[in-house]
């Protein structure tokens, strides 16, 4: 705990050493140098704290208040649902209005970490009489713990390097691009709780290793815990965790330590995790939770054979046991493993697990993990983007690290290099590698920084400048060793050290733009620039949602791509087909097919689903581009990947996809082409363009006189970026 | 509406033998007197809103021997069941100088009148002497009381509206000679009802004049006419006054809105819509303003999902105008909800009484123009620590006190809260809520705050100086 410091003297103390006693009434003010250091470094981290909160309100600024993209929208409606109706209903809550007509048990299928926290914070405030909406409540939760993640760094820093680390691992992580993606006030998604879980687990974790204390190891337990209530990606926790013990078993850097401290955390953790339903017996039963077990057994026998090794006190006979005990351990843990996948009771891994080590396995077997941008794999642009000078100070964090090995910097280097793996495998994994990332820069920038003020300051120390003991002292010790300065040692030192503040002040402009610019769009209102420079905004997917809400019959089901479920299910309060909770593939093939098919056969597969509206997401008159036109072709990929009539190469010509006039005929006509461009050949969307033409595409659109027959126009937004249509009722037979 | 009140012979003869008992009863004032005419009525029907406005003009003579307190006013169950607002007036001095002194007007519990006429009696100032004339003036309004008709249309067609009312004033006196007239939004009338002597020229119906009608007598015309102002109702209204002693009053306004006009049918098409507003979308209505006080500050205007980005405020010295859009066009049967919002500074509304007691002066009714709402509550969230509330209305409505609680509210904010049904512009009227309270509760909040600030800061003063630890440091 750096902010305590024992037994110190009271703040108020008399002029000790007034050498220049200009102002004595000042000078009895004076703090002694551990206090100032610590009036600082409590000073600089509150400043972080507040920074990190504030760099993120810019959506609320430039927009309101709101929750952003998709999945958040969902998380809203489970807290607004939790704490209306209380945790029991909420565990128990069975979902009808999505998935239709198959419902969703959302007790047992969602990470309830984020909801309850928000949900207690909400409560406390209510408790302590700040009437506060739980909405509010919502949009600030990432920013909070966005906060409370550079406290946790710091903590972590000061535990892999020193206090200065520590601080200046704040400071990174506070305004990290790839950080703050996730975490912008209304981005309200398990990552952003879940980050914070994360780095306090492995805090934990690694203070446990150093100290080998029980309750170091038990409050990692439930950090544990608190990540595996929070998100999937604790998955990530329990294989980092045993691999990082495997490596210091290899490394012969085997301890007692280690031994109190995983076992505990384990154990505890493990029982802990059993808790949350959706999670529930995965740690004994799933493939990817076996790492963590093996080398659970293998602790024990590592600690058996050491006890052994101490009792028998013979080399050659321990030897000989050693041989006997290691072949039965092997074979009796192969056996059990065999056994358990050849039953089924160790279920094998899953695909979004092989996706990971294989980067190219989801576009191969799972469209639908592909087809989510966010699973993409990274462009070094976005690296750049996300990580600024933190991705050539990483490596040489890395070289820190390896210069001071222990088991902690050990712990620091396994992390920053696996996270950076899966960073580049899946776009949105640069969330789990930003706070590695910024940890080992700042071992670098720290230990730089240290480096080169220790130089400036060794000539200092020759002219009496006694009021800076503390740090000095140490300094002068080490500067020592630079017996002989170099010519100029100072003044590189000085343009070096200015250098690095130009860097690091770069570093900080990129954040605040790169946050400002492309980060904090709602994504829910879409801005853009009008034609006299000013801004125009187009709500139209709260307009679209409202509207259901309000002039549609409560049970109307509305059938969308799956994108938008979870908007439609918590803005629109409509029961929807499939939503972002993918876990049904037929489904939603079942949906694609609909959109993919003409309108005759959609017209009995709408029916077959009881679909009263369809709502499609058009851009054609505004050049929006990410759009159910755009969208398609990944519509026609998961249909045709569960039902073989649809054929991909049918809506494609030459390979090639397009809407115009040289598109395929059956794209022409399919359910999707014609809901999206339904009368749109009558408008004229930009001067100069024959009317039909799209602008998302750039393109005049190839079927202008397209006529429904079972659907009519229900309504479509002012911007045309949202048309839903009424399914009609069967014809009259007679 | 128009149900036929001719009255049969032998009930004729009943209510003449119970007018003749009342009067014999000496109780003159409580019902209508069979001396009192009606010399003549001039009723102006003002259909060019959703709302129905009357403007009726009566001339009535004391013809008997007694002197008349209260006039008379009938109407029928139907229009009893929309009737919003009634106010009567006496006209004073001549053409430039002309006052109007306002009357009052109750309704009664008479049960004399046939096939359930409600009857409503309007005080004179000064009781009709025998022989005497008096002109009065009344207006009443009707809600509800346009019918579409076809009751659905589909976007390009235009809203038409049943209206049903008598040729012949209802009344309780015989009326010597009446008129009627009738003004509708546009000439486009498609069909009414003929009792000679019937006149219509441009968007102006005339019925009359009619010669010596009896009591209660009626003649059930029908008028279908084309009306596409906007019948804008706002279903239900929760209007939250909070007062605060620290100078500024919030306002907060809960809106159900709907189209209640013709219902859409069929599709609704963005192209037609945008390219022709004003043939293919008739009958909806995309905007609404909204008074409200001067120096407003703070307006927003969301609903549940968000902020609705397409408000414009326009502030002079005299009023705001908060110009919004509901999210969507409203078409017939089309519901929108949201909630305005603004703060106005408190000196404009709260006042301190000759008795010191504090009170705020503030407008009663919807600030929207022209459109009604069907049930409004006004909530005034007075001060935590206020006493004795009492509000005071210029008509009747339901009230009774609540608890609400807001920011660092401990005991609970006294709220008083006032119900009315069919409520329509004109009851834009100040109402005052009177209360006491002792300006030392403002404090109170502030230093909660600071002993919070204080306590947080000595536990870490504290915790930072304390040795918790069991095992002395060496």
């Amino acid at each position: 705990m750096g902010a305590k410091t024992g037994s110190s003297p009271p703040v108020v103390l008399p002029p000790a050493s007034s050498g220049t006693a200009l102002f004595p009434s000042l000078n009895t003010l004076k703090l002694k140098t551990k206090q100032q250091e610590l009036l600082i470094r409590v000073s600089i981290l509150a400043l972080v704290y507040v920074l990190a909160f504030a760099i993120r309100l810019f959506s609320v600024l430039r927009y309101e208040s709101m929750i952003h993209e998709f999945d958040p929208y969902f998380n809203y409606r489970t807290t607004l649902f939790l704490t209306e109706k209380g945790f029991y209903e909420f565990w128990n809550w069975f979902d009808s209005e999505s998935w239709y007509p198959l419902g969703r048990i959302i007790g047992g299928t969602l990470y309830p970490g984020l909801m309850v926290t928000a949900a207690l914070i909400y409560w406390t405030l209510r408790f302590l009489r700040f009437a506060v909406h739980i909405r509010e409540v919502c949009v600030l939760t990432a920013p909070f713990f966005a906060s409370n993640t550079t406290i946790v760094a710091y903590f972590f820093g000061k535990e892999i390097w020193d206090s200065g680390a520590g601080l200046v691992a704040a400071a990174l992580i506070a305004i990290c691009p790839g950080y703050i993606s996730r975490s912008v006030a209304g981005s309200y998604d398990n990552e952003g709780v879940a980050i914070f879980a994360l780095l306090l687990t492995f805090y934990l974790f690694v203070k446990a290793v150093n100290t080998g204390s029980l309750a170091w190891a038990l409050a990692s337990a439930f950090g544990y815990f608190y990540m595996v209530s929070a998100w999937g990606g604790y998955v990530f926790i329990i294989n980092l965790v045993p691999l990082y013990v495997l490596v210091l078993l290899v490394t012969g850097r085997y301890s007692m330590r280690l031994y109190v401290a995983y076992n505990c955390m384990y154990v505890l953790g493990m029982l802990l995790a059993m808790q949350i339903r959706f999670v529930g017996f995965q740690h004994v039963q799933s493939g990817e939770h076996m790492a963590a077990m093996g080398v659970f057994f293998l602790l024990q026998v590592f600690y058996f054979l050491d006890w052994v090794k101490f009792t028998l006190n013979d080399p050659k006979l321990f030897y000989s046991f050693l041989r006997i005990a290691l072949t039965c351990a092997i074979s009796v843990g192969s056996l059990a493993l065999g056994v358990g996948m050849a039953t089924g009771y160790i279920s094998p891994w899953t695909g979004r697990f092989y996706s990971l080590l294989d980067p190219t396995y989801a576009k191969d077997h799972i469209p639908i993990i592909a087809s989510v941008s966010e699973h993409q794999p990274t462009a070094w642009s976005s690296f750049m983007f996300d990580f600024h000078i933190l991705l050539f100070l990483f490596p040489a964090g890395l070289y820190f690290c390896f210069k001071r090995l222990s088991d902690a910097t050990i712990f620091i280097v396994m992390y920053g290099l696996t996270s950076m793996y899966f960073a580049g495998v899946m776009v949105r994994l640069i969330l789990v590698a930003a706070p590695a990332v910024c940890l080992i820069s700042s071992i670098a920038v720290s230990a730089t920084l240290k480096n080169l003020t220790m130089l400036i300051r060794a000539k200092n120390n020759a002219t009496p400048m006694g009021s800076s003991k503390g740090a000095s002292l140490k300094a002068s010790a080490k500067a020592s060793s630079f017996d002989q300065p170099l010519p100029y040692q100072r003044n590189v030192a000085i343009a070096l050290l200015l250098g690095a503040f130009y860097l690091l002040s770069r570093y900080a402009i990129h954040c605040t733009w790169v946050t400002s610019e492309a980060y904090s769009s709602p994504s829910i209102v879409l801005a853009a620039r009008g034609a006299h420079g000013g801004r125009v905004i187009f709500d139209d997917y709260r307009e679209a949602y409202f509207w259901l809400r309000k002039n549609t019959p409560a049970d109307a089901k509305i059938m969308s791509w799956w994108d938008y479920g979870y908007q439609i299910t918590a803005m629109g309060n409509r029961t929807v087909i499939v939503d972002n909770n993918t876990w049904n593939n037929t489904h939603i093939a079942t949906v694609g097919r609909a959109m993919s098919s003409y309108e005759d056969e959609a017209y009995d597969i709408m029916k077959s689903l009881d679909v009263d509206y369809v709502l499609v997401v058009f851009g054609g008159v505004t050049g929006y581009s990410s759009d159910d036109i755009n969208k398609f072709l990944w519509m026609v990929r998961i249909g045709g990947g569960v039902f073989p009539v649809i054929k991909e190469p049918e809506y494609l010509v030459n390979g090639e996809y397009r809407v115009d006039k040289g598109a395929a005929p059956k794209m022409l006509n399919c359910l999707m082409y014609k809901l999206s461009y339904y009368r749109f050949g009558e408008v004229t969307t930009e001067y100069g363009k024959p009317p039909g033409y799209d602008r998302a595409r750039g393109v005049e659109i190839g079927n202008k006189d397209v006529k429904l027959e079972y659907l009519e126009e229900a309504f479509t937004t002012s911007n045309w970026i949202i048309r839903i249509y009424k399914v009609k009722p069967p014809k009259n037979r007679w | 509406m128009g149900e036929i009140l001719m009255v049969p012979a032998l009930g004729k003869i009943l209510l003449g033998l119970l007018l003749l008992a009342s009067s014999l009863s000496a109780l003159g004032s409580s019902s209508p007197s069979p001396d009192v005419r009606i010399l003549s009525a001039e009723r102006r029907v003002d259909l060019t809103s959703s709302i129905v406005k009357v403007y009726l003009t009566l001339k009535v003579e004391n013809s008997g021997a007694s002197h008349a307190a209260d006039i008379f006013l009938a109407f029928s169950p139907t229009e009893t069941e929309h009737l919003a607002i009634i106010k009567a007036s006496l006209p004073e001095g001549k053409r430039k100088k002309k006052k109007y002194i306002p009357l009052d007007v109750n309704p009664t519990e008479l049960s004399e009148a046939p096939n359930g006429a409600k009857l409503f009696s309007v005080s004179l100032i000064n009781p009709l002497m025998a022989g005497e004339t008096a002109v009065i003036e009344v207006l009443y309004i009707l809600t509800h009381s346009l019918e579409p008709f076809p009751a659905e249309i589909s976007q390009s067609e235009s809203q038409l509206v049943y209206y049903r009312d008598s040729a012949v004033l209802l009344s309780p006196y015989h009326v010597v000679e009446q008129i009627m007239y009738i003004k509708t939004p546009t000439s486009k009338i498609e069909s009414f009802t003929r009792v000679d002597p019937t006149n219509r020229a441009g968007t102006e119906l005339k019925y009359g004049h009619f010669h010596d009608h009896p009591p209660y007598y009626s003649s059930p015309i029908l008028v279908h006419f084309e009306n596409n102002k906007p019948f804008a109702v706002v279903e239900e209204l929760v209007r939250e006054v909070e007062i605060s002693h620290w100078g500024s009053l919030q306002v907060k306004e809960y809106y159900q809105l709907k189209h209640a006009g013709a219902r859409h049918k069929g599709v609704f098409s963005r192209l037609e819509y945008q390219a022709r507003p004003s043939i293919n979308g008739a009958s909806s209505f995309k905007q609404l303003l909204a008074k409200l006080p001067p120096r407003v500050n703070s307006v927003y205007y969301r609903d549940a999902i968000g902020n609705i980005s397409s408000s414009h405020l326009r502030t002079d010295y005299q009023k705001s105008e908060l110009e919004i859009e509901p999210r969507y066009p409203l078409f017939g049967g089309w519901k929108a909800s949201f909630v305005i919002g603004y703060s106005v500074p408190l000196e404009d509304f709260l006042f301190e009484s000759p008795e010191g007691q504090h009170y705020l002066n503030f407008s009663f009714g919807c600030p929207l123009y022209e459109t009604l709402v069907d049930s409004l509550t006004i909530k005034v969230v007075l001060p935590e620590g206020s006493k004795s509330p009492s509000a005071v209305l210029p008509f009747g409505a339901d009230q009774y006190l609540e608890k609400t609680f807001s920011y660092l509210d401990v005991v609970g904010r006294t709220t008083v809260v006032i119900k009315k049904k069919n409520v329509v512009p004109e009851h834009n009227v100040p109402f005052q809520v009177y209360y006491n309270f002792n300006p030392i509760f403002m404090l109170a909040e502030p230093l909660m705050l600071i002993t919070a600030i204080f306590l947080f800061f000595s536990a870490c003063i504290a915790y930072l100086h304390m040795d918790l630890s069991l095992a002395k440091k060496a």
